[in-house]
């Protein structure tokens, strides 16, 4: 028995980041409020400059909810942000802003990043992106993710090293040379 | 009657009654298995309360407790570890699920299922499902230091309950983290 194996696979409503010809695809599950996912951040930034057209990337919420108090939310933001055109803006700065994560600041970040900021309240209110969030969790979970942040390389999970770049690196270039 | 082995260790398997045990859950209250009787059953054992791995599996298995109820599944942790250690670190963690202190005498039940490890005197990594008649349906050994995740045991609950009310998305194949074991009939 190996890894475990992501499902479902990447689909349209998916945060993708790269072509879809790319020969491979990273995807994380995190939580912004991990400080671990905080640790693989500037990596994964790193391993996509490295990477170039080579990779394509994509982000999943896995909000560990009764540790992170502040996670579901975070993660409803984006998800919000998203509908509102600006996932990937709102990711980088949640994860630029780990420790200020309670309800104003969402809605300040959104507002600095030309968002609308009512909708923002309102949606946070409402829970209006939770079942988003849970779904992606619960795909994370059939997946065999046991904490954050979890990687998957084209399609199946990365139980090696992400903590050192050039270890990631070597790891994804050697998977594109099976793929 | 099926065991499987694991560098000397031995879980029950599948299609084993799943023995009786009485365990305190607090400092004035113990749960006895047989009052569960009815539902399924998850038994999580694990080495210790605070060490990082157990915390995130734990941490995994909070987040899937209502999951767990959609299923009309009860989920209860359990290890050496005594109720006052239990008590502070399920505060700690806001774990939303009873820990079992299998502490006097040590580790009784844990070897009773087979998932205790004499060299380190702490309960093994160990899942159990058990059906509502009290027979064990799944159960899987991971190695120490692996996070077993939840993909395995939610499939065997939804094998044994069928599909839930929960709009799970599509299956995962029943793959397991290297080096683990899995015991199906």
């Amino acid at each position: 028995m190996s890894g475990g194996q992501l499902t479902p696979p990447l689909a349209d409503g998916d945060h993708i980041l790269g072509s879809d010809d790319a020969p491979l695809t990273l995807v994380e599950y995190g939580d912004y409020e991990c400080p671990y996912c905080g640790m693989a951040y500037p990596i994964v930034k790193e391993v996509q400059q490295h990477l170039g057209d080579r990779l394509r990337f994509a982000f999943r919420n896995f909000p560990l909810t009764e540790s992170h108090p502040h996670a579901e939310h975070a993660a409803e933001a984006a998800e919000e942000a998203a509908v509102q055109g600006r996932f990937w803006e709102m990711h980088d700065t949640l994860f630029e802003h780990q420790r200020a994560l309670d309800d104003t600041q969402l809605v300040r970040y959104a507002a600095e990043l030309g968002l609308d900021a009512s909708e923002m309240e309102r949606a946070l209110d409402e829970g209006r992106r939770a079942p988003r969030v849970r779904r992606d969790f619960r795909s994370g979970v059939r997946s065999g993710v046991n904490g954050t942040p979890t990687f998957f390389i084209n399609g199946r999970r990365y139980d090696g090293d992400w903590t050192d770049p050039s270890a990631f690196l070597r790891a994804l270039r050697a998977t594109a040379e099976h793929a | 009657m099926t065991e499987t082995t694991v560098r000397g260790a031995a879980i029950l398997g599948a299609g084993t009654p799943a023995p009786e045990f009485t365990l305190r859950s607090t400092p004035d209250e113990t749960l006895s298995l047989h009052t569960l009787r009815g539902r399924p059953v998850i038994l999580v054992f694990y080495p210790a309360d605070w060490s990082p791995v157990c915390g995130d599996e734990l941490a995994l298995f909070n987040e899937l407790v209502s999951d767990f109820r959609e299923y009309g599944a009860e989920l209860v942790g359990i290890s050496v570890d005594g109720v006052w250690c239990h008590a502070a670190f399920a505060r700690s963690r806001n774990l939303h699920f009873p820990l079992l202190a299998d502490f006097e005498p040590k580790g009784a039940v844990s070897r009773l299922y087979g998932a205790y490890r004499d060299e380190e005197g702490t309960s093994a990594r160990a899942l159990f499902l058990v059906d509502g008649e009290g027979i064990i349906r799944w159960s899987y050994l991971s190695p120490v230091g692996v996070n077993p995740g939840a993909d395995g045991i939610l499939n065997a609950l939804e094998s044994l309950v069928g599909g839930s009310a929960a709009s799970q998305p599509a299956r995962a194949g029943r793959e397991m983290p290297a080096g683990g074991v899995e015991v199906r009939p």
